[in-house]
């Protein structure tokens, strides 16, 4: 397994990336998690309503705000820089070949990684990501092909809030909110990486064979 | 002839939407090309094709649901 930082990478060469690493792994290669952040872009999901992005064309334009339609479930998504996100390269035959727990196993990650932070969160029976009381903090939104996972989670560290009024998030008008907001402070968003790659890392490797083959042998980490 | 069949997804999971077909019926698709695209809640979900062949019959057209188990197209070998 690998922890692979892509930095500041626009959203079509990550899925680009994804899609070759999909394909890597389907023929055996080792697993891996991409962690990064997006310049502003709004992403359509199959579902996906139009109506749900509530900013006019021209604004987005003027903004240099790019929208691109995907193939994930989901509906309207928007990323910015500030939201870390991850795309774990799965092969979900090994960890429990079943997508509503895989979807479960990630926003449980995220409520631990929330907690280090302070930060008391929960799922939201009936709707997926990771919810403090009605705000939600992390969206989820997964593909997978042959049992290979692509795309992932956004957890908001330090994003620009007011950008979600372009939208109407996953067209469930609910109110966005991220760890800055909560914490009243700007938070060292490396830390923050670092943090949930870990995190991510022991609830889903750990208990593969012994602990110290995931994390010694096999933990590539290069941060 | 072989059917494409909704797999199962996963514990709870009693069906899903077919958001996106990949080919049309009267196609040839190669082993391992995505055949049709189905959404559960927030995952999208690719099924292959596990033989190469024709596609003689697509039984669910998208946006409608189908359940696990049901036959969603026939190709012919």
């Amino acid at each position: 397994m690998e922890i692979i930082d892509l930095g500041l990478i626009d959203y079509q060469s990550a899925y680009e990336l994804q899609k070759n690493a999909v394909g890597e792994v389907i023929a055996g290669k080792p697993e891996r998690i991409f962690l990064c952040e997006h310049p502003t872009v709004l992403t359509l999901g199959r579902l996906a309503d139009e109506n749900y992005i509530l900013a006019p064309w021209e604004e987005l334009t003027r903004r240099g705000i790019a929208v691109v339609a995907i193939d994930r479930g989901g509906e309207v998504t928007l990323h910015s820089p500030g939201q870390l996100v991850v795309y774990p390269i799965l092969d979900l035959k090994k960890h429990g070949k079943d997508i509503k727990l895989y979807m479960h196993r990630l926003e449980e990650a995220a409520i631990v990684f929330l907690r280090e932070y302070g930060i008391a969160s929960s799922r939201n029976p009936g709707k997926t990501g990771v919810w403090l009381g009605p705000r939600k903090i992390a969206s989820i939104g997964v593909g997978v092909k042959k049992w290979v996972s692509f795309h992932g989670i956004g957890i908001n560290i330090n994003t620009d809030l007011e950008l979600f009024s372009l939208i109407n998030p996953c067209g469930l008008g609910v109110t966005m909110t991220s760890v800055k907001e909560i914490r009243g402070e700007n938070i060292d968003f490396q830390k923050a990486k670092r943090d949930f790659a870990a995190i991510l890392t022991r609830h889903f490797f750990a208990k593969q064979g012994t602990e110290s083959d995931s994390f010694d042998n096999n933990f590539g980490y290069n941060i | 002839m072989s059917q494409v069949i909704l797999p199962e997804l996963g514990e709870g999971i009693e069906k899903a939407l077919v958001a996106f077909w990949h080919c049309k019926v009267g196609d040839h698709v190669e082993k391992d090309s995505e055949i049709v695209e189905l959404v559960t809640d927030k995952a999208t979900f690719n099924v292959t094709a596990d033989f190469a062949g024709v596609v003689k019959e697509i039984l669910v057209p998208e946006g409608e649901e189908a359940k696990i188990g049901q036959v969603l197209a026939v190709i012919e070998s």
